[in-house]
């Protein structure tokens, strides 16, 4: 391209048109807006949202407090104290997570030995005060038992990548 | 009546807006009070239908010269100046310049065959009467390009001369600088930034 | 509508009655201004939007309609926070400036060849000054805010405006040259008789400038380093908030809209339909479309405003001193040629437009 040119493309202002045209197309492209609370994207199997503690079918509790999640966790979230239960076995008696702290990064699930410690796909929370945003290990362990089914399914899906 | 009362209202802000500009302290202040001396001039050039005047004393010493004068201000820091100092050194001298100033606007404008006697008492309403359909604009061209043509012109080459010298003053070229040729970088090509070279590929020995 | 005015008030003394008249006058006039700065910027967001793929905003009100209303009032309620050490006046009578110069420019405005507030001879001169004093809310509000950022922002937007006010006005004195008149109604006039006639055509690089120098005037992206978030917060209005804040935002619509209003008066012809004198149409039912109205006026506006619009959606930032470049040594070479070839077209006495 010569000097002469790009002198007249510069000066009838080509490339400012040709991108004016591409944005002019784009008006009326159809929208993507995901309408929100009416409309929601699609979630995968392997979402990451607020915790939850899983027992097993009889109704035991998995978590056996090895503070594998704890130690793991890198934003220092998880705490956790544990006892001998009075038939001996090794059991928390306190398990924090501060949703303020969690970065959501899925170490603790990882970690867990016997998938106690799970993310569901719930990112639908609020809360008022910072207490509402510890899970304690009672609110834990309802979150587990709401979505059970939901936490097994996924899991289950997920086990041949594992 | 009401010209009268407008007229002296805007001279009084033009007034004392002017004293407040070289008594204030602070010099922001001080190009603040000029700016609003220069309105209330260009209201009293308005009542005189010199609207062409006035809005180009609005247009060019406010809206442009005011500006400048007020970046300088700003962007140099300047501190508060300190009352009084070399006020009595300097004093006789502003008098001095003040009466020169005076008396040179009076020998110019007080004489009555220059057809301009302000200091005539005339009542302000009929000081600027003019016929219906007079365009300010039109006759100030009028007189520009005939009459004053030479004076018009050798007062815009002056101006450009003063503009071209002020530029080449200023005007360095630091040969340590870098600096962008945006012309250049707009031509750029792909051509120019690498070069792609066929190399055969060897046999493996 | 005027007479019934002057029916209601007959009881008043004659001075009187002409101030309440011209008050009236001026508020018809601004109370649609305002309302179309509203929803300009609702156009605005909503434009953007959908160049983005985005729907824009759509929750208050039927597809959003009441978003400007609930903006404002949101705006009205908040608290105007004055900044430590700032200068108190100043700091307030800023935004005065910036819309005070924004809508005295409309008084000269002419929506057809009698609907004018005030009939200046000088009409053009009066808008380059008004808004070259419109810099003054910038610089003031920089000032008195006593933070860097604001200041230099003003720094910066203050330049910008005194350096495209230059190519402006070289761009209106071509507009002058072909005209032969400062008055808005008379240039407008001297444009009649098809669109053809317009000044479009032989004023086509001074329209451009003047549009173009129009956009960096209003500090509009891609022009808008006053406010680049990058590296100046918001710009020379970032201490203010509430109204004081909204006033600013108020007189930059209000701007847009004005030298849209002025492009389209002064190149496109105003209020003249573009297809005058055309006589298929002026004999069939499509008669009124073929007839100057306000709505032609209005349309044209309208349509630069979406071109606002369109380049805020469509082009980077420039860098500031490319900014300074385009102005100083492109647009103005520009202008100067453009104004030594209206000169010749004028000797030569060439189309519509130069046989006087």
């Amino acid at each position: 391209m010569g000097g002469m040119t790009r002198f007249f493309k510069s000066l009838f202002l080509v490339e400012l048109l040709k991108g004016m045209r591409l944005t002019g197309r784009y008006l009326f492209s159809k929208k993507i807006t995901v309408q929100y609370p009416e409309e929601k994207t699609p979630q995968s199997h392997r979402f990451r949202g607020k915790h939850a503690l899983r027992r097993y079918a009889n109704g035991e509790e998995r978590c056996i407090a090895c503070k594998l999640c704890e130690a793991v966790c890198p934003a220092l979230a998880i705490t956790i104290e544990s006892e001998q239960r009075d038939d001996g076995s090794r059991r928390t008696t306190r398990y924090d997570i501060d949703l303020s702290k969690c970065i959501f990064c899925g170490f603790c699930e990882e970690s867990c030995p016997v998938d106690s410690i799970v993310e569901t796909r719930e990112y639908e929370y609020h809360g008022e005060t910072r207490e509402d945003l510890l899970m304690t290990k009672e609110k834990l362990l309802a979150m587990g038992d709401k979505y059970e089914e939901e936490i097994a399914a996924d899991r289950a899906k997920d086990a041949i990548y594992r | 009546m009401t010209e009268a009362i407008i007229f002296y209202l805007f001279s009084t802000v033009a007034v004392v807006s002017a004293l407040m500009m070289i008594s204030v302290r602070n010099p922001v202040r001080a190009a603040f009070y000029l700016v609003l001396s220069f309105f209330a001039s260009a209201i009293i050039w308005l009542l005189l239908q010199a609207e062409f005047l006035a809005i180009v004393l609005v247009l060019v010493y406010v809206g442009a010269v005011m500006v400048l004068f007020l970046f300088v201000v700003m962007m140099l820091d300047l501190n508060i100046v300190e009352k009084e100092s070399g006020f009595t050194r300097y004093f006789p001298i502003g008098i001095m310049l003040a009466a020169i100033t005076f008396f040179s606007i009076y020998y110019v404008l007080g004489q009555k065959e220059s057809g301009m006697d302000v200091f005539q008492s005339q009542p302000l309403s009929t000081a600027a009467s003019h016929v219906e359909g007079y365009s300010n604009t039109k006759e100030l061209g009028k007189l520009l390009y005939s009459e004053y043509v030479y004076a018009f012109e050798i007062a815009a080459m002056l101006l450009l001369v003063a503009i071209v010298a002020a530029i080449s003053l200023t005007y360095r070229r630091r040969p340590k600088t870098r600096h962008q040729n945006p012309d250049l970088q707009v031509s750029a090509r792909h051509e120019d930034r690498i070069r792609i070279v066929k190399i055969p590929v060897e046999e493996r020995k | 509508m005027l007479d019934l005015l002057y029916s209601l008030t007959s009881f008043l003394p004659e001075s009187l009655q002409t101030i309440i008249i011209i008050l009236v006058k001026i508020a018809v006039l601004l109370i649609p201004l305002l309302l179309g700065v509203a929803y300009l910027t609702y156009a605005e967001r909503k434009i953007i939007g959908y160049m983005q793929v985005r729907i824009g905003p759509n929750r208050v009100g039927p597809r959003g309609w009441l978003q400007p209303i609930a903006d404002a009032v949101k705006l009205m309620f908040k608290e105007i926070v004055i900044p430590n050490f700032a200068n108190k006046f100043l700091f307030l009578l800023a935004p005065v400036l910036s819309i005070g110069t924004a809508l005295a420019a409309w008084a000269v405005v002419p929506f057809n060849a009698e609907l004018v507030l005030a009939d200046v001879n000088a009409g053009l001169l009066y808008i380059l000054a008004m808004t070259s004093v419109g810099v003054y809310g910038v610089i003031i509000a920089g000032w008195a805010s006593n933070s860097k950022y604001a200041m230099l922002s003003a720094l910066r937007a203050s330049a910008q405006i005194v350096s495209y006010e230059i190519a402006m006005g070289f761009a209106l004195v071509g507009v002058l040259m072909a005209s032969r008149s400062l008055n808005l109604g008379d240039i407008v006039i001297g444009q009649s008789g098809g669109i053809y006639h317009w000044y479009l055509l032989p004023l086509f690089p001074l329209f451009v400038v003047y549009f173009i120098s129009g956009v960096a005037e209003t500090n509009r992206a891609p022009f808008d380093v006053a406010e680049g978030e990058s590296e100046i917060v918001a710009g020379f209005h970032v201490e203010y908030s509430g109204m004081a804040f909204s006033i600013f935002f108020l007189a930059e619509y209000a701007n847009m809209i004005l030298i849209s209003m002025l492009a389209s008066l002064m190149f496109l012809g105003g209020w003249l339909s573009p297809f005058e004198g055309i006589e298929i149409i002026q004999n069939s039912s499509l008669a009124f479309i073929g007839t100057a109205s306000i709505g032609w006026l209005l349309a044209k506006a309208a349509f630069l405003l979406l071109l606002f619009l369109w380049f805020r959606a469509t082009f980077p930032r420039y860098r500031y001193d490319q900014i300074m470049r385009l102005g100083w040594k492109v647009f103005i070479p520009i202008t100067i040629v453009w104004i030594f070839v209206i000169g010749l077209m004028y000797y030569w006495q060439i189309g519509p437009w130069f046989t006087h």
